[in-house]
């Protein structure tokens, strides 16, 4: 660091620049710096230490993921995933927002629903894989069915909670503002609570990876829990690892898009996240 | 500066309509009533005990068209309460309350409510959209709706403050826009819930200023719920006092005949001060 300092000090006339540079720059360069570091000591370690098949070193991992994209068949994998995911993440939000909207709302709605809500959140959807199999087939459905009943119970919790957490006075004063009862819905319940549906849909989203990957290890031919599963049988390790990369990146790349809508739509209430 | 011995004439319940209009302050346009309460009670039901605690009993006032009322009274006596059942949250356990003559059974948009805490604001809605949301509600259409809002803006002192939403407002301006909210709507009656309880001492005094210019603009009748004498003997026509609770009422009612702008210096304040004190301590003083 030193070394660099005083390089960039002969060359720019004064540190001024690099100062400017970290200021823009210290926290991307801490985040980037950070995967590199531990880039840098798994190779360390998984060539010093470890037999590949046992646990493969990032270069083999790239070479293999190299040759996967190549093949196509790293995309075959991921595509299918995520279609399951996405297919079921918006059949279940859309299904559980409006329950939980209205269960939040109406004490009667919630009491007819509550004992279903607080009895299946229990049981993971894994647990229903293989009725479910029986009853819809091995096809596309079942996997999708399983990601809907994983997302709608968290995103509907989350959204009861958020319009219980709108302050009573909101709705007095709509109610003095001349607000009926199905505008006060419309207009100060569901606004007031959007950031909490967001937030609950960010939780399932998470829900969904997990679930995808375990359906795919038990009744499929396709995804990136198949592609672990069956790598499994061929000692491939390195293709696990790929496939391990691959369900990280994606979340990561579906969550920065959440905290940016729940960023968007809930920075008036001063907290972003 | 001589005192006049006609301040604060101290008129209990139940008084002749003679000795009412002998206190009445010569700011106060009509001697109709508006608000009327009546004999109200009112018994909180809790979940778990079927009888919950008694907050009114025999309540009863009159609030005059065009008038500034203030209601004072130590703290848990029922203040808020009576706010509560004027605004139609609440339905009395006895008695009623009626607005020009009509019987309050629910919110409506003809009693406008400011309330103490800023949670009664739109969050998600900039402080124009927040003003013209009783318009919104109402019907009208979107530049309609935005013009007069903007026009009450600019009364509440917010002029160009519109595209602001609620997190990026201070205190006191947060208050302006409740009341701006309130006013769009032209309510026959403002019905105000401590509502510079939470602002700092010098915007509180501001905004107490700015309050009487807006009523004696508008000529809207409020009532006003404070525990701070000061401000009472500031703003009112009128000021109530409610007796120590549980099953408190409206112990006295005083009138402050004192000429407008007033200055919280002047000796007649001091000495109105002192008066409604005195009313509040014999209120504590019993048992």
């Amino acid at each position: 660091m030193t070394q660099l300092y005083e390089r960039s000090a002969q060359t720019t006339r004064g540190p001024s620049f690099l100062a400017r540079f970290m200021e823009a720059a210290h926290m991307p360069l801490i985040y980037f710096g950070s995967i590199l570091a531990a880039l840098v000591i798994w190779q360390y370690v998984a060539t010093n230490y470890f037999n590949p098949a046992f646990f493969p070193s990032p270069s083999i991992v790239l070479t293999t993921a190299w040759e996967m994209v190549l093949s196509g068949e790293i995309f075959v994998h991921s595509a299918i995933s995520l279609q399951r995911i996405m297919l079921g993440f918006f059949i279940g939000s859309a299904v559980a927002i409006p329950l939980g909207l209205l269960m939040g709302s109406s004490r009667y709605i919630r009491a007819a629903f509550e004992p279903y809500t607080e009895f299946f959140r229990y049981v993971p959807a894994i647990a229903w894989l293989t009725p479910v199999v029986l009853w819809f087939g091995i096809g596309e459905i079942s996997k999708v069915l399983i990601i809907v009943y994983t997302t709608v119970f968290i995103v509907a919790i989350n959204t009861i909670v958020g319009v219980g957490n709108i302050a009573p006075n909101k709705f007095r004063a709509a109610a003095s503002l001349g607000a009926t009862p199905l505008k006060m819905f419309l207009y100060v319940t569901w606004p007031a609570t959007l950031p909490f549906i967001l937030t609950g849909m960010r939780l399932a989203m998470g829900n969904s990876f997990a679930t995808v990957v375990s359906a795919e290890m038990v009744a499929s031919d396709k995804g990136l829990g198949f592609l672990i599963f069956n790598s499994r049988l061929w000692m491939a390790t390195d293709k696990i690892f790929v496939a391990i990369v691959c369900l990280g990146a994606l979340g990561m790349a579906a969550d920065r898009i959440f905290r940016m809508l729940i960023r968007r739509f809930a920075h008036q209430y001063g907290s972003a996240e | 500066m001589s005192i006049s011995t006609t301040y604060g004439n101290i008129m209990p319940i139940g008084h002749t309509e003679a000795a009412v209009t002998a206190a009445r302050p010569r700011h106060a346009p009509s001697t109709r009533i508006a608000l009327d309460v009546q004999n109200v009670g009112l018994r909180y039901q809790t979940a778990k005990r079927k009888e919950g605690p008694l907050v009114l009993s025999g309540a009863s006032l009159e609030i005059r068209h065009g008038e500034f009322f203030c209601l004072l009274g130590p703290s848990g006596c029922g203040k808020t309460s009576m706010l509560t059942l004027m605004a139609g949250f609440l339905k009395p356990t006895e008695g009623q309350l009626t607005l020009d003559g009509k019987v309050i059974g629910k919110p409506e948009a003809d009693r406008g409510v400011v309330f103490q805490g800023e949670d009664a604001l739109f969050p998600w809605l900039t402080a124009l959209d927040n003003v013209a949301f009783g318009l919104k509600m109402r019907g009208m259409g979107k530049a309609e709706r935005y013009a007069k809002a903007e026009q009450f803006l600019e009364l509440v002192g917010l002029r160009g403050q519109g595209q602001k939403y609620p997190t990026e407002m201070s205190g006191g301006m947060k208050q302006r826009v409740q009341i701006a909210r309130v006013l769009v709507n032209d309510p026959k009656i403002l019905l105000m819930d401590e509502p510079f309880g939470a602002v700092d001492a010098q915007t509180r005094s501001r905004l107490q200023d700015e309050l009487v210019e807006i009523w004696q603009k508008t000529g809207k009748t409020i009532v006003f719920i404070t525990h701070d004498i000061s401000e009472s003997v500031l703003l009112a026509d009128r000021v109530g006092v409610m007796s120590k609770g549980p099953g408190s009422h409206i112990a006295s009612i005083v009138g402050i005949d004192m000429p407008r702008p007033r200055y919280r210096g002047s000796p007649a304040f001091g000495v109105m001060w002192e008066q409604i004190n005195n009313l509040i301590e014999s209120q504590e003083g019993q048992p």
